[in-house]
């Protein structure tokens, strides 16, 4: 068995924090210790270049005592977001915290708690950005129902076109599909006397 | 003497580098000539400047090529003096990852990318024979001037040429181990190439509305673009989607990432301008309609472009960002789209008051399939930026939107659109009676909500509502087909002369119609009925899953060529008949440390198995996760059939025709005669 | 006009460039603490150098101090033990550690190595204490005032920026709040 797969804690796969820290760090890194940060330079580089996007699947095997509450389990772990990892759910993140995050919500749930403490729990500590499906208050009033909006704007525009249209109307640019017939036949016998 | 010679050779092939680097600097003039002397000369009848147009494309994808096999040459030869290889390459590394490190990261995939574009011009340089050369030499010169916007982009913020001098290192990192997979070395050609692809739409628009010609000729040419564009894209998409599925390791495959969702608007988009072109075709109506899809749907491939680039956003891809390149690239975007949307403000031809068709028409409902669409993308932008607006507006806090919003939103819109579909497809132009509809479509409706209903119910004992709606829309789309060519073929005097009597083009349409229904049910079925165990596991212990038993034989050391890795022997129980064995691995990409899980997967067209190796832990014991995916490789079948039918209906017979009204400047013009290159001989 | 209608689009398009402009210089990826103004949790742990013996709460300064999340696999904390170090011998503040999903031995050989800026090192071997700090990875530094209260936080590495411009005005106001 290879050691290294054991560590306890690479976060995201690899590298202790997400890529914008690392850059910045790569970047003052030597105002202040030139001989060292050279390097630290290049592991850094190595290890964090690929911060993000790496294979990892959460497999925890915790022990529910029921179907339910293994479903709520997988729910819960599939809305929050990873707030190390950032581009994956807890589901699919290998981040360190990730696992500590799985593993409070087996244990809350596990205890009885409902979905709204846990959420609530999440909302506490990691604040609106852990929802990967926002809650719904006056800020996000206009994600909600833009898309409604959206749509009614469509319907609108739809029932106007509707209103106005007119099959005896004839537009110039439109040939029925008889004329075009007609027309590529016509075009097909100057072409045949080129 | 011969010790001097090969010193010499040495010498000038350290220099390759440089060459591709000045092919690059070369192309960037040409597409600048390119954007300038043709588009003048058009506007002024300059027709020594209009025959400028196809030598200099030519010379603009020469050059480019160059560049790319360079680029490709420094990867094959391990050349870490240039920065973008020892970035992204390593001497271990096997040797098809390292040319296909040459899309890896910023730098070279943005070089492909331009390549793309200039094979994409090549092409519109080739088979546009049937154009008049004014059109073609704005087209052109429209691309030429993307063109120049993406060479200078990255002469000036991203040169993969860039050398790390005199210190080289001696040896490269890593490619991102994710991407060191076939899926990788298929899926950003594929995907770039269909988004680079409308931009040939975008031209022939733009040169539309140059010329004044906003006509029922311009839809025909542009409609084979848009098609072949749009193919390549739903595959590239698709392509993204299986490797996300297979290699992330969770079974996920869509996740509404900030960097997945332009694409998705893009193929939205797409989708609404190639049935929009139908119309324009066919009717001349939606003209203007039909420019402004082609703008967004461009705009949506820069948007995407610039989320990736920029960092803008949060995302599994962003593996380049940099404010700089993000100004650039906005820049850019904001001349490009706001320049054309404010020709089309100025040229587009006006709405009619009144329109040739009834309320009930095949142009109505396709109006209400491209107002979906459009919706569905405006939605999904939304929510791709709403967080930064949230933080803009609220001085730093953050939220995020993710794929309960997406799928809340997107999955209705979805069921709307596919209740048009099939009334779209089977109705007339002009004018449809709604008993015309009711008579065909009622025996539709009543056979697909009754099967729909009673089939999953049937099949798996339990009712879900989820699953009844899916399969009943999925129905309806298929059922709707088959009465539409029942009804085609009704008056002909075998059913097989009657299949032969349909044209291509609505053959096409048909198989991407049924494309459309297969991914439907393929991604609702496999989201309902989709069933995950994790478990903890001994060598020598066993579990059960659906009608799957698991034996679990232990791990194994084995060594790959750049990783080291666990690998477990799973052997895998059908209804208690040894099926398989299974051999998920756990890796280590020995270069960059990272680790990375390779799941096994048993693919089936009804169900797929796979199982994810999670950790060992102390006792011996490896975590790992089994699922039973059923139905979920019906996604990328109904892509490939959807890529299918509009490659079909590219090959109908009149897209090959000698166009509209260019027959007299065809005759007038020396070289008019050879026009009908492109004519069949049967015609 | 009819034509006016045509020019919504570019006024979209307009509208949707300058908020993209404005995106471009946000950071999306450094979430804001929702504890700042909160009391620390309560927590009851043993230390890196204490042995058995456990610390909570009540035993953290009386005093203004520094809270810094590490461990001896994160590179950025090495980077930052200098500035950390330096200010320990200037005596600026107390600062204590939290050793975050660290292994003891390990985390006692990487002080051994680097010099330790702590007073003492709160060992977080399960992460408890960092989901209820809100902690995402290591390095973290919170700014704690004299009532336990958490007033400023710093994601990622502290360089000398940071601590000039951000860190040491935040551990200033304080103090100046705890003189009062």
């Amino acid at each position: 068995m290879i050691s290294l797969l054991r560590a306890p804690s690479i976060p995201c796969g690899s590298g202790p924090r997400p890529r914008s820290e690392a850059l910045r760090f790569l970047s003052i890194a030597p105002l202040f210790n030139r001989g060292q940060a050279r390097s630290h330079r290049v592991i850094l580089a190595l290890l964090l270049m690929f911060a993000s996007l790496t294979a990892y699947a959460a497999v925890d095997a915790f022990e529910f005592e029921t179907d339910e509450q293994q479903e709520r389990f997988r729910t819960l772990s599939n809305e929050f977001r990873c707030p190390m990892c950032q581009n994956t759910n807890l589901t699919g993140s290998g981040g360190g915290v990730a696992e500590d995050l799985r593993r409070e919500i087996y244990f809350m749930i596990v205890d009885g708690k409902t979905d709204e403490e846990i959420e609530q729990f999440m909302l506490e500590r990691y604040g609106d950005f852990i929802f990967y499906r926002p809650r719904l208050m006056t800020e996000t009033i206009l994600l909600w129902f833009g898309p409604l909006g959206f749509l009614l704007l469509g319907g609108w525009i739809i029932a106007g076109i509707i209103r106005r249209a007119r099959p005896q109307v004839q537009v110039n640019a439109a040939l029925s599909d008889a004329e075009q017939e007609r027309l590529r036949k016509l075009l097909e016998k100057v072409e045949k006397q080129d | 003497m011969r010790q001097k010679q090969r010193e010499r050779c040495q010498q000038v092939l350290r220099m390759v580098p440089e060459l591709g680097h000045f092919s690059l600097i070369l192309s960037f003039c040409l597409c600048v000539i390119l954007g300038t002397l043709p588009l003048v000369g058009a506007s002024t009848g300059n027709r020594l400047w209009i025959g400028l147009a196809r030598p200099l494309t030519a010379g603009v994808f020469v050059f480019l090529t160059l560049s790319l096999l360079v680029l490709g040459y420094s990867f094959i030869t391990d050349d870490f003096s240039v920065r973008f290889v020892a970035q992204h390459s390593n001497t271990l590394l096997p040797i098809q990852y390292k040319i296909t490190a040459v899309w890896g990261g910023h730098e070279g995939s943005f070089l492909f990318w331009t390549w793309m574009l200039a094979g994409w011009m090549l092409a519109v340089s080739i088979f546009s024979k049937a154009m008049p050369d004014d059109f073609v030499a704005r087209v052109l010169g429209i691309m030429g001037l993307i063109g120049a916007g993406y060479t200078l982009f990255m002469i000036a913020t991203s040169n993969p040429f860039d050398r790390v001098l005199p210190l080289s290192p001696v040896d490269g990192a890593d490619l991102n181990s994710a991407l060191q997979d076939f899926g990788f070395i298929i899926h950003p050609p594929s995907l770039y190439m269909g988004y680079v692809g409308f931009s040939v739409v975008f031209a022939f628009a733009i040169a539309a509305l140059l010329s004044g010609r906003l006509d029922s000729a311009w839809a025909r040419w542009s409609r084979p673009w848009a098609n072949t564009a749009w193919a390549i894209l739903t595959i590239g998409i698709a392509l993204g989607s299986w490797w996300a599925y297979y290699e992330l390791g969770w079974g996920g495959w869509w996740a509404w990432d900030p960097v997945e969702n332009p694409p998705m608007i893009n193929w939205l988009l797409g989708t609404a301008l190639i049935h929009s072109l139908a119309v324009t075709e066919k009717r001349g109506v939606f003209k203007s309609w039909t420019v402004l899809l082609a703008i967004m749907a461009f705009a949506s491939s820069l948007l995407g472009t610039f989320i990736t680039r920029s960092g803008l956003l949060t995302s599994v891809h962003a593996f380049a960002s940099d404010p700089t390149r993000g100004v650039y690239i906005l820049g850019f975007l904001g001349l490009v789209v706001g320049g054309s949307l404010l020709l089309f403000a100025l040229r587009a031809p006006l709405m009619k008051s009144e329109f040739g068709f009834a309320a009930i028409s095949r142009e109505v409902f396709l109006l209400a399939n491209n107002i979906l669409l459009v919706v569905a993308s405006a939605a999904i932008l939304l929510g791709t930026l709403y967080p930064m607006v949230y933080q803009a507006v609220s001085g730093g806090e953050l939220i995020s939107v993710g794929p309960p919003f997406f799928n809340m939103i997107f999955v209705p819109l979805m069921a709307i659109l596919v209740v048009f579909l099939a009334m779209g497809a089977i109705s007339r132009w002009k004018k449809t009676s709604a008993q015309y509809l009711i008579q065909q479509l009622g025996i539709v409706a009543a056979a697909s909500v009754g099967l729909g209903v009673l089939l999953p119910l049937v099949l798996t004992t339990e009712f879900s509502i989820g699953a009844a709606i899916a399969t009943s829309l999925g129905l309806w789309i298929v059922f709707g087909i088959v009465q539409d060519i029942r009804i085609k073929i009704a008056n002909k005097e075998s059913t097989l002369a009657g299949l032969k009597s349909l044209a291509v083009s609505y053959i096409g349409m048909q198989i991407a119609h049924l494309g459309f229904a297969t991914i439907l049910l393929g991604a609702s079925l496999t989201s309902i009925y989709s069933v995950e165990k994790s478990v903890l596991l001994q060598a020598g212990e066993q579990m059960d899953l659906g009608d799957y038993h698991f034996e679990f034989g232990g791990t194994e050391p084995v060594t790959g060529p750049n990783f080291i890795a666990d690998r477990a022997t799973f052997r895998v129980f059908e209804d208690g008949e040894f099926m398989r064995e299974m051999y998920p691995e756990k890796r280590l990409y020995t270069q960059s440390g990272s680790p990375s899980t390779e799941m096994a997967i048993d693919a089936g067209f009804w169900r797929d198995l796979f199982i994810t190796l999670g950790e060992p832990r102390e006792s011996g014991a490896w975590s790992m996760t089994i699922y039973i995916k059923p139905f979920v490789r019906w996604v990328w079948l109904g892509a490939i059939l959807m890529a299918l039918g509009a490659v079909v209906a590219v090959l109908d017979k009149r897209y090959r025709r000698l166009k509209v009204r260019d027959l007299a400047k065809a005759d007038a013009q020396p070289g008019g005669k050879q026009n009908d290159g492109l004519q069949p001989a049967s015609n | 006009m009819p034509r006016l209608k045509l020019f919504i689009p570019v006024f979209i398009f307009l509208a949707l460039a300058l908020l993209l402009w404005r995106g471009l210089y946000l950071d999306p990826r450094t979430l804001p603490s929702v504890l700042i103004d909160k009391p620390l949790p309560d927590f009851e742990l043993p230390t890196v150098e204490g042995g058995e013996q456990l610390v909570s709460k009540a035993d953290l300064p009386d005093e203004p101090f520094l809270l810094n999340v590490w461990g001896s696999y994160c590179l950025p904390c090495l980077q930052e033990n200098p500035i950390l170090m330096a200010a320990k011998e200037e005596g600026v503040v107390p600062i204590v550690g939290i050793n975050y999903k660290d292994k003891l031995n390990l985390a006692q050989m990487w002080l051994e190595d680097n010099g330790s800026p702590f007073d003492y090192s709160i060992v977080d071997e399960d992460g408890r204490l960092g989901i209820n700090l809100g902690v995402y990875g290591a390095p973290e530094t919170f700014v704690v005032d004299a009532n336990g209260v958490i007033r400023y936080k710093h994601i990622g590495v502290i360089d000398y920026q940071s601590w000039q411009e951000d860190i040491m005005p935040a551990i200033a106001a304080v103090k100046a709040e705890a003189a009062q």
